[in-house]
């Protein structure tokens, strides 16, 4: 009896001195089951130099929702690492709000929460030669993570989960002692994602991962991001300029042109049925591995002048059918319904 | 077309490491026909860019040609090693376009400089006529509003920009053969199809031989006539562009052709190739892309196999070739790679409408 009571005793203690996790996940009831995990509420971001603000992402209003991989395609310079940057905190935004599991994260947060997101959110980054630590061994800097939220009990525990992720990435635990240089471009990455998995967060921030590796690596490396994502219920931010990588990985896929979100679907949607011009000119870049139908592609140039958008009639990104969002102004938009209605009467 | 400005014959190139020979090409065969593009595509370490090198005479100082010739116009580059030999041959005959645009120009001068020193060099002109010839260049590879960009430096040129601007010194020249090392690696999808067709214009104006050399099979489609496959420091498979891609018969040549993103499909894993291509450091026995490869037999881990032709224009280096081979079942990815290609092009009509003839 008295065993018992002790025992209740400590559990209960336990309870009360484990604070809950100030982004731990409450579900809201929400329209359909819509449940984002971030939501970015216009939100504006920009460089300071002296008083004058470069201005990089305008407006930005995205959802991302629990469980999906959602694809950010754009050019250098159109924002999409800012967007990104942001969302982990490296970059201050200026204008609206981030939140988290419904919790504000963007400006002055507590030392707690930040702590809290740092485990919660992880980055994989484009160069896997400039992100890992040159003079730590691998097996620093798989752990840092895990002695860093001390998610282990004890030095063998910790090294057995170790040699267990690299296993997992495709690496051998002897691995380990060896250094970052030892290894080429397609492990190296691999360590990077190792890095970020073992502390089993919630979101994943994929800065162009595969940019820098050789097509035969590339492959590898995106079946490991949508393994570790199906199996930690992971939600991804997979950020890429090239549209057929992104439309294998990923759900949904916002294609970002000049800091504006243009365009918005699913990743089968868009290829279905893209409207915006520029897009459009993403589409016909991608290489097609077929002689004859190279030769008779014509590559679509995206020039922003095309859209001629007069200053009482300016673009906004609308809902153009359900889950499909475009950038356009009035006219355009009546334009898009037309293609649309189209495209679905040809169907029928 | 069987006119050859180039011609490779069994290239061997070593380099000294820590007192030891590593050999990097392991006898090369190949001919380069006058007017064609052709595609060496391979891996990182396969050897394609210490290839292409070799025609320059830019290797490493430690590395040096063991054996072989490399006749261009009948003259064999080969025995050069001299600075004041290549002279009139390098940068004039042949140029070169290297992957990183940034770091092949000079942060410390102009745009309008670099280009017209290379006119001044070659072409005898004086400063004010190079330059003068500079924005017609600059012209000619599309760089909008050319002379008042001529005085910018480096930095204030986008990646696109920068790599036509290597693209502009290189025509200067009016070179024979153009080397394009990875020259759209780290540019984006969109800026990559409009450099490459850029390099393709104007091959049909200058009317030289491009060589070009990547790691991604998905863009060779676009401008390769032909296509020479590398791996370990050979060629194990070449043909025209429909050979390689429509009949390719080479497993590296299935492995990097399945391994393509493009070519996916959602909620399948992707096929890659296991392990790493081979380090030269230990002798390789048998054929190098035997240990990674699935349909490899016993002999392929002792005798290397020798080149067997498949048709007029299309050889591969793979025992499966052979008569007394076992026939194989190429691996589904390829068996349907043309239904999946047909499916992608029809995709492509149907996104691109009107701009898809």
């Amino acid at each position: 009896m008295n065993k018992l009571d002790h025992q209740l005793n400590t559990l209960e203690k336990e309870v009360k001195t484990k604070k809950p996790g100030l982004l731990s996940h409450v579900p809201k009831p929400r329209e359909g089951g819509y449940d984002p995990v971030v939501e970015f509420k216009n939100v504006q971001i920009g460089y300071k130099r002296g008083n004058v603000e470069r201005v990089i992402v305008r407006d930005l209003n995205l959802d991302i929702i629990r469980g999906e991989i959602f694809g950010l395609v754009g050019e250098s310079g159109s924002g999409k690492t800012t967007v990104g940057r942001a969302l982990i905190r490296v970059v201050p935004i200026s204008k609206g709000e981030v939140l988290y599991n419904g919790v504000r994260i963007s400006g002055k947060i507590s030392r707690a929460l930040s702590r809290e997101l740092k485990q919660k959110m992880q980055m994989i980054f484009q160069d896997p030669s400039a992100s890992l630590n040159d003079r730590a061994n691998v097996d620093y800097i798989v752990s840092e993570g895990l002695r860093a939220f001390h998610m282990y009990k004890n030095e063998e525990d910790r090294l057995e989960t170790v040699e267990e992720m690299m296993r997992r990435v495709g690496l051998r635990p002897e691995h380990l002692k060896r250094y970052p240089h030892e290894f080429s471009g397609g492990q190296r990455q691999r360590i990077g994602i190792a890095r970020s998995m073992i502390i089993r967060p919630e979101f994943i921030v994929a800065d162009e991962p595969i940019s820098a590796l050789d097509v035969s690596i590339r492959a590898q490396v995106l079946n490991l991001i949508k393994e570790f994502q199906k199996e930690l219920n992971m939600t991804v931010l997979f950020i890429a300029h090239d549209l057929s990588v992104v439309k294998y990985i990923s759900d949904r896929i916002g294609v970002i042109y000049n800091g504006n979100i243009v365009e918005l679907t699913s990743a089968e949607r868009l290829f279905e049925m893209p409207l915006h011009p520029y897009t459009k000119s993403l589409l016909s870049a991608v290489p097609i591995p077929d002689p004859r139908v190279e030769s008779k592609k014509k590559i679509v140039v995206y020039h922003p002048q095309m859209h001629q958008y007069t200053s009482d009639d300016m673009p906004a990104l609308y809902e153009i059918e359900p889950g499909h969002f475009v950038r356009a102004n009035q006219k355009e938009l009546k334009e898009y319904k037309e293609v649309i209605k189209k495209a679905q009467g040809g169907k029928a | 077309m069987k006119d050859k400005v180039l011609e490779v014959k069994n290239l061997s190139v070593g380099f000294l490491s820590h007192g030891r020979k590593v050999n990097v090409i392991r006898n090369v065969s190949l001919d380069v026909y006058r007017g064609e593009t052709l595609a060496i595509v391979g891996e990182s370490g396969s050897g394609k860019t210490v290839f292409t090198k070799t025609f320059l005479g830019m290797l490493d100082a430690n590395g040096y040609i063991s054996s072989g010739e490399i006749l261009f116009n009948g003259e064999n580059l080969a025995p050069k090693t001299k600075h004041r030999e290549w002279k009139g041959i390098r940068g004039k005959k042949i140029a070169t376009i290297f992957q990183d645009p940034m770091t092949s120009l000079n942060p410390l001068l102009t745009i309008g400089y670099q280009i017209a020193e290379v006119l001044k060099l070659h072409h005898g002109l004086t400063m004010k006529e190079a330059k003068e010839e500079a924005v017609t260049l600059l012209e000619k590879v599309k760089i909008p509003d050319p002379r008042a960009r001529l005085d910018d430096y480096p930095f204030q040129y986008s990646g696109g920009m920068r790599q036509r601007v290597v693209i502009a010194i290189a025509l200067a020249c009016r070179p024979e053969i153009l080397i394009c090392d990875e020259p759209t690696t780290a540019l984006d999808v969109t800026v990559q199809s409009q450099i490459l067709e850029l390099i393709k214009e104007l091959q049909k104006e200058y009317k030289w031989t491009t060589i070009f050399i990547t790691h991604d099979l998905g863009v060779v489609a676009n401008v390769a006539d032909r296509i020479a496959v590398m791996y370990g420091g050979q060629v194990v498979e070449y043909g025209t562009a429909e050979d390689i891609f429509y009949r390719p018969q080479h497993p590296y040549t299935w492995a990097l052709l399945s391994s393509l993103p493009q070519l996916g499909t959602k909620n399948e894993p992707l096929t890659y190739i296991k392990g790493n291509p081979p380090s030269f450091v230990d002798e390789i026995i048998g054929d190098a892309f035997a240990i990674r490869n699935d349909y490899a037999m016993r002999i392929d881990h002792v005798q290397d196999p020798p080149m067997f032709k498949v048709s007029e224009t299309h050889y591969a280096k793979t025992w499966l070739l052979d008569p007394r081979a076992p026939k194989v079942e190429k691996p589904i990815i390829i068996q349907n790679l043309r239904e999946r290609m047909k499916k992608a092009a029809e995709e492509l009509k149907r996104e691109l409408g009107d701009n898809y003839e």
